[in-house]
């Protein structure tokens, strides 16, 4: 078993190298031509287009066996599905565009309607050949154990074609999924460009009719774009890494279902997109959802450190305090902080040394802590003069608005707020608060 | 000369427009949605060098005449000539500003590349775009104030710099005629100045600006030309002769009544 993997793996023996070009390439096709399917917001479109073809598939080999063949041909079944995703293509523009039907429901009908019929002639030809047509089954789920070496390079090639044709139109492909309209006022061939792509897309899907099957080919076109979306906010990587994923589900289900050849393809390879999608929808580094939650944490451990630091500061310039009791119900008073917020955040800087408490005294700044709660409470009152002088905001506004975008002011703004209030100098502003309005401008 | 016995061949015109066509020359342009008409019969002859306004209430159909224009939206009827010949063979004349809310924001490029966009016309299909022509984008956001946001994901900028983007990608064009729909939508006031600065440049050197516009207050600050639009051209002429209290009420106030019965007859007719 062990031994059997490690041939398959390593790519040991030249049947299953071919048809893991033609896999791996087909996934490579997916996940560049997905990224723009993506993008243009047609995955539904791609999805009916697929299953429309499965008459096409059936009707292909009826026809053939009526010609006096065998209908097991690729070429000839592909070119079969190809027709009826095409037709059904047309019929949900069709219908989306004379009717006033939504598209979403030309989409459910087609969908449908074309799977349906494909499922009846598929029952016919059960009944009627036995188990030889039998395999016609693995075009719903896919079966690239069944492949054959010249199919799989038909597909390799074939999809390599694909992806130099999306490569080579890259530029155009990103203008007019991101502004169609201002592609077309520029004189670009919009209808034909989107015309393009949807024919590329539905390549894909015919191409991946033996490998995937029909049912989940969907998936090589969404999931790897939308896996890549979370690490990047560069549409070039995110082709690349889509391209990546893609090859990577090609490998895996080509192997997996080489050593179990009774599990399909297309549910392997899918498992394994769903895999990758999982890690990047957690672990993405440009949207993932660790990190976002981390981002947006570690801002509210910034927003409530500096916030307890300018209000320590500011309970010191009013003075008469002289229990670690009151002090926290000042504190807890004038930022309506809960006895728990108030005991984590001052935890949080006594950690980090910025504040430190003698037995039975109130809290004192360190030297760090007080240059440190200098800075935040100087930035904060800047900010306020700003607003108020430059913004038009009601003096009642002007703390929420201070207090939640001082957190964010890099040191550029900063230099940029001194510059525009030059009165101030280095010095710290006044509050404009009349509540710790006492001895404000004391450099403590 | 070429465009003079072509255009009398097509319909009268005055000794004065043969000598030097309009920028913009719009003929009985009608179009209709669902066989709902939005424009009626649109006659407009907009001279050149000047900032245009468009205003009209909602659903007068400002978008929609710089969509017919452009060929965006099909038309029921009508001609529209840029400079004398057909749109159609004067696109390289033509920019475009779209409202900032018609894409997709979160689309994965950068400032920078969305400039660059302007450029592909000149560039030219399945070219990569060279480092020549992103220092030309680069020029183009620094036009508008933005060179040093370049790199950033456009998703990260602010609504007035997403609205400074899109001009900066329509000047890159290099256009001698543009429309743009709604650039002062939600934008802050230091974007509000620096897009006033932009139509005033473009102004001096010789280009047309058609701009969609809601702000009554500053018509006669930033246009010189005034097209008064509610399904129909209410008026169309410099603003010292449009702007005038019986226009705004024939814009404004209360929709023709013939007109509206005229339009539900005709939207229930087609359901």
């Amino acid at each position: 078993m062990l031994a059997q993997l490690l041939r398959v793996l390593s790519l040991a023996d030249y049947n299953t190298r071919v048809v893991m070009f033609g896999t791996m390439t087909l996934g490579i096709a997916g996940g560049v031509v997905g990224v723009f399917l993506l993008l243009r917001r047609r995955a539904l479109l791609a999805d009916a287009v697929s299953h429309a073809a499965l008459p096409g598939v059936a009707g292909a080999f009826l026809l053939a066996v009526a010609a006096g063949g065998s209908g097991r041909s690729l070429p000839l079944l592909m070119l079969g599905a190809l027709a009826s995703g095409l037709l059904g293509m047309a019929c949900v523009m069709f219908i989306s565009r004379f009717t006033r039907l939504s598209q979403d429901a030309a989409l459910g009908i087609v969908l449908s309607v074309f799977f349906g019929f494909g499922a009846a002639l598929l029952g016919i030809i059960q009944k009627m050949r036995g188990a030889q047509a039998a395999g016609l089954d693995s075009f719903i789920y896919g079966k690239t154990a069944s492949m054959i070496r010249s199919d799989a390079l038909l597909i390799g090639i074939a999809a390599l074609i694909v992806i130099l044709l999306t490569a080579s139109l890259f530029k155009e492909f990103r203008l007019y999924t991101f502004d169609a309209d201002f592609a077309a006022g520029d004189g670009w061939p919009v209808h034909r460009l989107d015309l393009l792509l949807m024919t590329l897309v539905v390549a894909v899907t015919i191409l991946g009719l033996q490998a995937v099957g029909i049912i989940l080919i969907i998936a090589i076109l969404i999931v790897p774009p939308a896996s890549a979306r979370f690490w990047t906010d560069s549409l070039r990587l995110m082709v690349l890494l889509s391209a990546l994923i893609g090859a990577l589900g090609g490998y895996f289900g080509t192997a997996i279902s080489a050593i179990a050849p009774r599990l399909p393809a297309g549910a392997v390879i899918v498992t394994v997109l769903g895999a990758a999608f999982l890690l990047s929808m957690l672990f993405g580094s440009s949207r993932g959802v660790i990190h976002l939650a981390l981002q947006s944490r570690a801002l509210k451990r910034k927003t409530l450190r500096q916030n307890l630091l300018r209000a320590l500061f500011e309970c010191e310039e009013a003075g008469a305090l002289h229990s670690e009791q009151q002090q926290l119900e000042y504190l807890s008073r004038i930022r309506g902080w809960s006895r728990r917020e108030l005991r984590k955040a001052i935890g949080m800087l006594a950690r980090s040394g910025l504040i430190y408490r003698v037995p039975g005294c109130p809290w004192q700044f360190s030297e760090n802590g007080r240059t440190e709660a200098m800075r935040v409470t100087r930035n904060h009152r800047l900010w306020e003069v700003y607003l108020l002088e430059h913004a038009d905001v009601a003096t009642a506004h002007v703390d929420q608005g201070a207090d939640f975008i001082e957190h964010v002011l890099g040191d550029a703004i900063v230099a940029e707020l001194e510059a525009s209030l030059p009165r101030f100098g280095r010095a710290l502003p006044q509050s404009i608060h009349s509540l710790t309005r006492s001895n404000g401008g004391s450099d403590g | 000369m070429e465009v003079q016995t072509t255009s009398v061949n097509n319909r009268d015109l005055g000794p004065e427009s043969a000598s030097a066509p309009p920028a913009l020359h719009v003929r009985d342009l009608t179009v209709a949605y669902h066989r709902k008409p939005v424009l009626w019969d649109v006659d407009l002859d907009v001279p050149r060098s000047l900032v245009a306004g468009i205003v009209g209430p909602n659903g007068a159909g400002k978008s929609t005449l710089i969509k017919a224009v452009l060929d965006l939206v099909p038309h029921a009827s009508g001609v529209v000539e840029i400079f004398g010949k057909p749109y159609r063979r004067q696109r390289r004349m033509v920019g475009y500003v779209p409202q900032r809310e018609s894409v997709d924001w979160d689309y994965p490029i950068t400032a920078l590349e969305l400039v660059a966009m302007g450029l592909y016309r000149q560039i030219g299909w399945c070219k990569p775009v060279s480092a020549r022509h992103r220092r030309r984008a680069l020029e183009g956001l620094d036009e508008v104030g933005m060179a040093d946001l370049a790199q950033r994901q456009i998703s990260r900028l602010s609504g007035g710099q997403q609205q400074r983007i899109f001009l900066a990608r329509a000047l890159v064009q290099d256009a001698d005629v543009y429309f743009m729909d709604e650039p002062f939508a939600g934008v802050d006031a230091s974007t509000e100045k620096a897009i006033i600065a932009i139509l005033q440049r473009l102004r001096e050197q010789g280009k047309t600006v058609f701009v969609v516009h809601h702000d009554l207050e500053t018509v006669h600050e930033y246009f010189d030309y005034l097209i008064m639009l509610n399904m129909r051209v209410v008026a169309a002429g410099p603003v010292a002769e449009v702007f005038t209290p019986q226009n705004l009420k024939w814009t404004y106030g209360g929709r023709l009544t013939l007109l509206d019965r005229a339009v539900d007859a005709i939207g229930q007719g087609s359901r």
